[in-house]
């Protein structure tokens, strides 16, 4: 399980690889809502969680076509599915190493994107923390629709498709979490509920994408 | 035995391709299967590997026997030789990729990156994944495709000395491959299936 979550992360950062891709995004999405939303520094800051939750999440979805497709292509998912690593630990190796080049980077690199967008400095802490624990939910879901629209030709807006309403409880939780840490009220309650989907989906997930993904091998 | 495989009916599609195969392989044998191009031979290779399921019949083998080698050979073209190796290697809890190397006379491309190979050179790549495995069976799908001679030398040799350290292959090739006296050769034509679709199945529907 270490060899495929090494060697993904590896193939991420080769050229060719797509890490810094979402991270991009993210900041474009970020630098370019102030820009539209006009220099309202009080409504800015107010809608500065949501708005960098939201960048966090369609980078994200950027990257999922990534995750199973090029494996698929050449032939790696057949090898790796007769050898003796499981195919849930496949899975899992692969949604970490999604998750540690796109969705840990985004967290980090938050507070100073919410910088830009003038957070209050209070959410900075919160902001992070909700990325940083609700990005591994996004991961998992996502490579649970990457093995839903294997082999398909341009499966990347289906993917989408898919993939967005299972996002929805982890981005309400995750930007109130933010939203609730920015103006220092009690936040106990989204932040539970944040960190149940995520422990919740990689518990399950992996499961039934090894399931999907036998049956789109034959 | 390492596997025997008893009137085995196979589909594609809803399509049945071959009915009834029935064939068995032993220790330090090898069998070529031949056909023509359509037959269902590749989906033969997949059935018994586990990679599809079977429409019906009986394969009998051992667990985690065989490893698989087809025209995608899951190179990764951003990786060195020997990093690609070295990770099937990891899969596979196996030390040795060295040896694979030689035998395969990659020694000299071992660190160069994978897309920078040609055809030929990356089909060896894909080859000396079967050494690393140390598995029991190896299943190859047109192994020769985009050798040079020498190269098919190499792969013939390589083969013969799995077959005499009891191991298996199960072959499909158009090419004509020296394997020795204990290579069998088996036509699937003969078993074509008669009626080809089959219509209450719900694999149809997967």
């Amino acid at each position: 399980m270490r060899a495929v979550l090494l060697r993904d992360l590896k193939l991420a950062m080769r050229l060719g690889g797509g890490f810094g891709l979402a991270i991009m995004f993210f900041l474009i999405v970020t630098v370019l809502v102030p820009l539209g939303i006009g220099p309202d520094l009080a409504l800015l800051s107010a809608i500065s969680s949501g708005i960098l939750w939201v960048g966090a999440l369609l980078a994200c979805l950027l990257s999922l076509d990534r995750i199973l497709s090029l494996d698929y292509e050449d032939g790696t998912l057949d090898h790796l599915a007769i050898s003796p690593l499981p195919l849930e630990n496949v899975i899992l190796a692969k949604a970490t190493a999604h998750w540690l080049t796109t969705g840990l980077p985004l967290g980090l690199a938050s507070p100073l994107l919410g910088l830009m967008l003038g957070l209050p400095l209070e959410g900075f802490f919160w902001l992070l923390l909700s990325l940083v624990f609700g990005t591994p939910a996004l991961s998992m879901i996502g490579t649970f629709g990457a093995t839903l629209t294997l082999g398909l030709k341009r499966g990347g807006l289906l993917l989408s498709i898919l993939v967005l309403p299972l996002y929805v409880p982890t981005l309400i939780f995750g930007a109130e979490v933010a939203r609730r840490g920015s103006i220092g009220i009690e936040l106990q309650t989204p932040l539970w509920m944040l960190l149940g989907v995520s422990f919740g989906v990689v518990a399950v997930l992996p499961f039934a994408s090894s399931a999907v993904l036998r049956i789109n091998l034959r | 035995m390492l596997l025997s495989v008893q009137d085995l009916c196979i589909t594609r599609s809803s399509q049945v391709l071959l009915a009834n195969v029935s064939f068995d392989l032993a220790s330090g044998e090898a069998l070529i299967l031949k056909g023509p191009n359509g037959l269902g031979k590749t989906t033969l290779l997949r059935v018994i590997t586990g990679l599809q399921p079977a429409l019906s019949g009986k394969i009998i083998t051992q667990e985690d026997i065989f490893v698989y080698a087809a025209h995608a050979d899951g190179v990764k073209p951003s990786l060195t030789v020997t990093e690609n190796l070295q990770f099937w290697a990891d899969i596979f809890d196996s030390k040795d990729v060295s040896s694979a190397l030689s035998a395969f006379d990659l020694n000299e491309l071992k660190s160069s990156f994978a897309g920078l190979l040609s055809a030929g050179q990356k089909r060896r790549v894909g080859l000396a994944r079967m050494l690393i495995s140390n598995r029991l069976v190896w299943v190859l799908d047109e192994p020769s495709v985009s050798l040079d001679s020498a190269s098919i030398l190499q792969l013939e040799a390589v083969i013969k000395q799995h077959l005499q350290n009891g191991g298996g292959a199960l072959i499909v090739t158009h090419a004509d491959l020296d394997l020795g006296p204990r290579c069998k050769t088996l036509h699937l034509d003969e078993y074509k299936s008669k009626s080809p679709v089959y219509d209450h199945c719900a694999e149809a529907f997967l």
